[in-house]
């Protein structure tokens, strides 16, 4: 009968095994364990990506049409329009880096919510992970990974449409803003996978807050097209400090540190206090889900 | 030595439903005990309680002398959890499976691939590991849930209703396996409602019922201590209210006979408590004989669990199940369960 369990050898590979235990809880190797257990769970993300690519598609081909309608519905506005020299696909193509990423970030919480809801984040729960931590970490480094690819695919797409190409600074200057948006929405939503009661709750949650965030901020227009109360909104969005320094390197070949990279109605913030108030804002959402975590985690 | 397990005074609620009133038992190492109650007994809301994955109100929790509140990673380590609903990533292969658990328990990386190795071939699961888990039966799931269970080689093995859906070859093979895993050295907990499971598999066990222990011991303690024998009498395959009180009066009368109980969903079959170790059947057919009453069928057996369980609560586990599965919402616990 083939089905039936093999009894040579059993003895040696089912007796228990103290040393094992006595290893794990008495090593003080908790690093070690922390990135063997991180790269195993990112590991398995990445499987489920490869076997359905399906996110990662649409992730791509979204915002690509995107650009392509929004260009095509602008594209008899008259010259200047969108600031010198500026044609609409390139004012676009930074909205469409960070709104993309932002949405992508924005659904990280759902597989979690799927392995809460199936029984799955059972499995690592009653394991002696070293920190829970790690499977916050897995799924921030798969959502990042993802961020970057489809960044790298609407630079390039963008290019062909004619916004150009920034250099190599520009271009890490770009990611290190894509970390950043991606960094704190990721850890939002991840909190929210935890706190709210099931997935349904969370798609709504996704929903509402996915295409206001990119209306109320300067992806398809710029704050002076705005009605004054927008532009407060737009201003106090976390998606327009993204988006408006990635604007800048790609209208500007010669941007610096102190540059005035976005005017708000109260002040300008140079390229360095962008990327504060975005570190502000990831160190924000990181303390703001604490709770949440520990709440399951403890 | 510690106990194995030892769960002393546990208490445990979901809002106002008290799944855990107050269940206490002791586990000793090497051996397989079995937790026996019917559904919503709070058999896995215990097990749950164990593995860390609830906390409890009120109680103690120890798995070899550490303590699964103060100290819940230790413990983690210690055990394997089967859960009752199998959770596998349906995307991964099996093997890819294993992997990911022995990352998760930190086995040493040269250790891994063998020891992989070992449990499919253990587990005969040679033929499926490469295979993706969404394909898989659920004796086959099972037994991949086994494998990723003693990958880390637990001190204790707890499995939650391990048979439940599973067709009779698989659930041998499971009832096998345990046997096998007992000889090895592995202390093995197994909650079931099902109780020629845990007569057969437990070295000793507790009963439970709506949150409390009513019994713990080896299953022959268990039935001797009920004492007597079983009768099962049938006058005719249907039987009158009239005949069946007739014929309960007079077996009431006869020496040997303890107790008669006339069960009306069954036909109105007689059954009876006798003392034990007597031939008394011939003497039961003679003595309805007399007053012309025939006998359909007539049989005597040792007392079973289902008689511990009815004498402690008066009602048999089918009984509760049935009453259990009508008030259940298991939607509504699904949410809880999440929290
Ligand atoms: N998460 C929950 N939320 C609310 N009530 C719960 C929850 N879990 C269990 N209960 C209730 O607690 C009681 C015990 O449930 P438990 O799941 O522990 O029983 P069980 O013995 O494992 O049953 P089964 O054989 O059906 O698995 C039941 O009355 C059940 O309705
Ligand atoms: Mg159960």
């Amino acid at each position: 009968m083939s089905q039936s369990i093999s009894s040579s050898k059993i003895k040696s590979a089912l007796a228990p095994n103290i040393s094992i235990s006595r290893q794990n809880s008495e090593s003080s190797n908790s690093l070690g364990n922390f990135i063997q257990e991180t790269l195993a769970l990112t590991k398995r993300l990445f499987i489920q990506l490869q076997r359905r690519p399906s996110t990662l598609v649409a992730g791509v081909i979204q915002p690509f049409m995107w650009l392509i309608l929004f260009g095509a519905l602008f594209s008899k506005a008259p010259a200047n329009l969108f600031g010198n020299d500026l044609s609409y696909a390139k004012f676009l193509a930074p909205g469409l880096i960070v709104f993309a990423a932002f949405s992508g970030a924005l659904n990280a919480g759902l597989p979690v919510m799927f392995d809460r809801e199936f029984g799955f984040l059972n499995r690592l729960l009653v394991a002696p992970l070293s920190s829970r931590y790690s499977i916050v970490a897995a799924s921030t480094i798969y959502i990042i990974a993802l961020s970057f690819i489809q960044t790298a695919v609407i630079v390039l797409a963008s290019a062909i449409l004619g916004a150009g190409l920034p250099g190599i600074v520009g271009i890490s200057a770009i990611a290190l803003i894509v970390f950043l948006i991606v960094l704190g929405v990721t850890a939002l939503s991840l909190g929210l996978a935890f706190a709210l009661p099931g997935h349904i709750e969370l798609i709504a949650v996704i929903f509402v807050t996915n295409l206001p965030l990119l209306f109320a901020s300067t992806a398809l227009a710029p704050l002076s097209f705005m009605a004054g109360w927008l532009q407060v909104i737009a201003s106090l969005n976390p998606l327009t400090y993204a988006i408006e320094p990635i604007r800048y390197i790609y209208g500007h070949g010669d941007w610096a540190i102190n540059s005035i990279v976005m005017n708000t109605p109260w002040f300008g913030f140079s390229f360095g206090a962008v990327i504060l108030v975005l570190l502000a804002f990831d160190a924000l959402v990181l303390l703001a889900i604490q709770p949440l975590l520990r709440r399951r985690f403890a | 030595m510690a106990a194995a397990v030892l769960i002393k005074n546990l208490q445990k609620s979901y809002g106002d439903v008290q799944a855990v009133k107050d269940i206490s038992f002791t586990v000793e190492p090497g051996e397989i005990f079995g937790l026996l109650g019917p559904n919503g007994a709070g058999k896995t809301t215990t097990i749950r309680c164990l593995c860390t994955l609830a906390k409890p109100d009120q109680g103690k929790i120890e798995v070899g002398g550490i303590s699964a509140i103060a100290s819940p990673k230790a413990v983690r380590q210690r055990l394997g959890y089967v859960a009752q609903e199998v959770a596998i990533d349906k995307v991964l292969t099996g093997r890819e499976l294993l992997k990911l658990q022995a990352a998760l328990y930190h086995l040493p990386k040269s250790m891994i691939g063998d020891r992989i190795e070992q449990l499919i071939e253990v587990l005969g699961l040679q033929e499926y590991a490469d295979k993706k888990t969404g394909t898989y039966s659920g004796g086959i799931r099972k037994r991949l849930d086994l494998a990723a269970g003693l990958l880390h080689q637990p001190e204790v093995l707890v499995l939650d209703e391990p048979t439940v859906g599973l067709d009779i070859e698989s659930r041998m093979v499971v009832w096998q396996f345990l046997q096998e895993l007992r000889a090895a050295g592995t202390t093995v907990l197994i909650t079931s409602h099902y109780l020629q499971e845990i007569d057969a598999l437990a070295d000793r066990l507790a009963i439970i019922d709506r949150g409390v222990v009513i019994a713990e011991g080896t299953p022959s303690e268990l039935k001797d201590k009920l004492g007597g024998d079983r009768v099962t009498l049938r006058i005719r395959e249907f039987t009158s209210e009239e005949e069946a009180d007739q014929a309960k009066h007079i077996l009431e009368s006869l020496p040997f006979v303890e107790e008669v109980i006339i069960n009306s969903v069954q036909g109105n079959s007689l059954n009876l408590i006798v003392k034990s170790g007597q031939s008394s059947l011939s003497k039961i057919e003679q003595s309805l004989a007399e007053v012309e009453l025939p006998t359909f069928s007539l049989a005597q057996s040792r007392p079973s669990l289902d008689d511990v369980y009815l004498a402690a609560t008066g009602r048999t586990i089918m009984d509760a199940e049935l009453a259990a599965a009508s008030t259940r919402d298991l939607k509504k616990e699904q949410k809880q369960q999440m929290k």
